[in-house]
């Protein structure tokens, strides 16, 4: 018997169908991967067996754990049920946490409320499910706050959370997502582990592939609220049969068809580049200073596209913002064209070198209408140019839009339709270089393997030349000449991109694409 | 946390000397001689001279400045040039009306504003939420005066529970002294409460929105539950941002409910000063009003170290 059996279930919210009867089932010790874009109804399947909807939500169906149908339950029931049979890891360990309480106490609370126990044995069985979450008390006090932790580190302090009571089906709700590559390896190993230990059924919802490629038994494949495809993790090499899943999983393994870039002249040259950030204030004096950027050197020629990994805290932003001339440096020179780049340098300077930042809606003035926003770069020149709207159209048309576009407001506009829009707004002045942050980052697999085709097609076209700042190696590798690896401030690997995805020199390297989840081979659809 | 605290206290000592400076300045600049005012038009110059004098009016800025900061440090604020009596004394003597007053008024308006926030917020979108809701649109809108006075008509005049007015002071006891504040002070703490009731429910509808409070669900805790364990704790920094705010208006701002309830506070008597031109009772109360709201939000700003442990440990 399924340990958990979800069958014909349908959900809507205020009338709205967003679960069109979806069928799954775990079994005892079973990880079941559910993968799907954003609007599948993935999460929304996970909430549903917590029973920890948005209001005015209404499922119909059945939810059978362990036998029992968890919508026929009363609340107090389902209080019962949530962390002491089922438990939640979810996707953002930075907010998940209560500030304002120690880590042992919100693991405590779990215990707590289920088992009548003294506060002692409470704390002890936090002990013990922080030490199984690889936080042993020697190195991680319980009386920390969550402030004091990493990301990584407070995911596991959420796993312990939820493993503290032995639940028997864990919900992992795209529990890597926010962390880098080093630590999401770790996070689905000691995932798996914990699974494994206690023959807990783990339902593992993601939108990555490959991150269920490497520990599912089983895998489903959502869209649109709807199980489209269901079967055993080897459905990825022998075939997967719907179209959509067909569909995803060659998005996932996009590379986008590229001319490669030939050797044009040196455009942006940094030198010795050094960034420190001043030490905070003392009452007296100052601490000494963080330098985010070390040394570092490298060249972008015209036409070429150039790749930047690293983890968060690497210096990679400091870097960019730096090269973009938002912020001083402390050291050595960057020169863009030939001319100094530097905070106080000339408008025609920032019109030849323009950046897609990762949010497509945070970036842009909600205000403001699509022909405005994309036009706005157009102050950066010396003179208004005369047919603004004319090259607005061409912009918009480049990215794959309509010129109609140009009336219409931000909202009215998909994420990946908004990232478009911001590609227009830096090709509107014709610039030379184009800095990616993490530019499909955000993105869902198949809107992002679009957005990759598009880049590659305007690099092609225009002859553009990339900056692609990425933590997402896979995409680095599909779309970059050469990669540059940043760790600790300093850039400690620089070739072609398939040289060092093929033959990394740098351990760190080696500790990254080692950490990358992967398809199995022979997994291209 | 000691660090936190040094930083706090530092910023309240500058906080104090800018605004000595301010209020001294301000007081010198204002038209109008208090000895020729005190001894009326028909004054002989040498008369005025004598009590310029005697009321060190012919020093340099700088050295009067120091003076009168030197002398309020050892409790001394002068004399009133129309009472002619000490005005610490003065002071005090209201202090006894005011800041009770005060007290009692923000008591009132926490012990209100708390379980009607909380309850609201917990049925946020419901009747209960609409009801608490209008109510306080209703606190707010009302005039105080009106209140007092329709409060006046009903428990002093028809039932005879408190006295219509007048302070019967503190040494006939607790109980009289009180008795003649429960009015004035339930007129003072409905506005108050209203706010105060308002900025509640929002900052825990805020903090029940937040990922922690999925969390602590996800763990087998109740709405209840979730609310009173980790959201109201969260909720609490905007409301005692409020409560040190509230207090120190309810300090000096009673002047109207002070008027309505012959009240002889702090409010009345800065006004009295302000209509006889007795400077140095007006610059005296202001600076103890300046000085009680510097210390409230230091102690608020502990307070927030208190509830929030990054706080304690940044910086």
């Amino acid at each position: 018997m399924s340990l958990l059996r979800i069958e014909n279930l349908h959900m809507a919210i205020h009338g709205f169908p967003v679960l069109k009867g979806v069928s799954l089932a775990v079994g005892v010790g079973e990880v079941l991967g559910v993968i799907g874009e954003s609007g599948s109804g993935k999460s929304m399947t996970a909430f549903s067996v917590m029973q920890l909807l948005p209001e005015g939500a209404v499922c119909t169906g059945r939810i059978l754990l362990d036998g029992r149908d968890v919508l026929d339950e009363d609340e107090a029931a389902l209080c019962r049920m949530r962390g002491r049979d089922v438990g939640m890891v979810f996707q953002e360990p930075m907010t998940a946490l209560n500030p304002l309480k120690n880590i042992g106490a919100q693991v405590a609370e779990t215990v707590q409320i289920h088992a009548r126990v003294g506060k002692a044995e409470a704390w002890a069985r936090a002990r013990e499910a922080l030490a199984r979450a690889e936080l042993p008390e020697e190195r991680f006090p319980m009386s920390r706050f969550p402030h004091e932790l990493s990301g990584g580190q407070r995911q596991r302090v959420v796993i312990a959370m939820a493993i503290a009571l032995r639940p028997k089906l864990l919900i992992a709700d795209e529990p890597t997502t926010a962390l880098d590559v080093t630590t999401q390896a770790q996070i689905l190993a000691l995932l798996a582990r914990l699974a494994r230990e206690d023959g807990m059924g783990l339902l593992l919802i993601t939108h990555d592939l490959a991150v269920v490629a490497g520990m599912a038994d089983r895998i489903a494949i959502m869209k649109n609220g709807e199980v489209v495809e269901e079967g055993p993790v080897s459905l990825l090499q022998a075939g997967l049969q719907h179209p959509y899943s067909q569909a995803l999983l060659a998005a996932s393994t996009h590379q986008p068809e590229r001319d490669g870039g030939e050797d044009g002249d040196v455009i942006l040259k940094a030198e010795g580049v050094i960034r420190d950030y001043s030490g905070k204030r003392h009452l007296w004096g100052r601490a000494a200073p963080f330098r985010a950027v070390d040394q570092v050197s490298f060249t972008i020629r015209r036409g070429e596209s150039l790749g930047l990994v690293g983890e968060s805290g690497c210096g990679k932003s400091t870097l960019t913002r730096a090269l973009l001339g938002l912020e001083p440096i402390q050291g050595g020179a960057i020169t863009f064209r030939g001319q100094p780049v530097h905070p106080a340098m000339g408008n025609e300077m920032r019109a030849g070198m323009q950046v897609v930042f990762q949010d497509p809606y945070g970036s842009f003035n909600p205000r403001w209408r699509v022909e405005k926003l994309v036009s706005e770069p157009f102050h950066l020149m010396p003179e208004q140019p005369q047919n603004a709207r004319d090259r607005v159209a061409e912009a918009l048309e480049a990215v794959g839009l309509t010129s109609a576009d140009m009336e219409k407001y931000i909202h009215e506009f998909s994420g990946g339709q908004r990232q478009r829009i911001a590609i227009a707004r830096a090709l509107i002045t014709r610039p030379d270089l184009i800095v990616l942050d993490e530019a499909v980052s955000a993105l869902d697999v198949s809107v992002r393997a679009q957005v990759l085709d598009l880049l590659a097609d305007l690099s092609d076209r225009l002859g553009l030349t990339y900056l692609f700042i990425s933590h997402d190696l896979n995409v680095v590798r599909a779309i970059t000449d050469r990669v540059m690896v940043m760790q600790r401030g300093r850039i400690v690997e620089e070739g072609p991109t398939d040289q060092v995805f093929t033959h990394p020199s740098h351990d760190y390297t080696r500790q990254l694409l080692t950490a990358a989840p992967k398809l199995p081979e022979g997994a291209a659809a | 946390m000691l660090r936190y605290v040094t930083k706090r206290f530092l910023s309240l000592c500058v906080a104090l000397v800018v605004a000595s400076a301010v209020i001294f300045t301000l007081v010198e600049v204002v038209p109008g001689d208090p000895a020729s005012f005190m001894l009326g038009i028909n004054a002989q110059e040498d008369t005025l001279a004598a009590l310029r004098e005697e009321l060190g009016l012919n020093g340099s800025l700088l050295s009067r400045y120091l003076d009168w900061v030197g002398g309020m440090v050892r409790g001394d604020f002068g004399t009133s040039y129309t009472y002619r009596t000490d005005v610490a004394g003065m002071i005090a003597d209201r202090m006894q009306v005011s800041l009770p007053l005060a007290l009692y008024a923000l008591a009132l308006s926490t012990l209100i504003a708390f379980p009607a926030g909380i309850w609201a917020a917990a049925r946020r979108g419901r009747v209960g939420d609409v009801a608490v809701m209008g109510a306080t649109q209703l606190g707010l809108a009302v005039p105080n005066f009106w209140f007092a006075m329709l409060m006046v008509l009903v428990f002093a005049i028809k039932l005879r529970w408190f006295p219509a007015g007048g302070f019967a002071g503190w040494e006939k006891g607790l109980w009289p002294g009180l008795k003649s504040l429960t009015l004035p002070a339930i007129a003072l703490a409905l506005p108050q409460a209203a706010i105060l009731t308002r900025v509640m429910r929002s900052a825990l509808i805020d903090a029940l929105g937040e990922d922690y409070i999925r969390t602590a669900r996800a763990k087998g805790l109740t709405r209840g539950q979730a609310l009173r364990r980790h959201a109201l704790r969260n909720a609490l920094i905007p409301v005692l941002t409020i409560i040190g705010m509230q207090f120190s208006f309810l300090l000096a701002g009673a002047i109207i409910i002070e008027n309505v309830f012959f009240l002889p506070g702090l409010g009345r008597l800065v006004f009295q000063s302000i209509s006889a031109r007795d400077l140095i009772v007006v610059e005296s109360v202001v600076m103890l009003l300046v000085f009680a709201v510097i210390v409230v939000n230091f102690a608020v700003d502990l307070a927030y170290a208190l509830v929030d442990p990054r706080l304690r440990t940044r910086e």
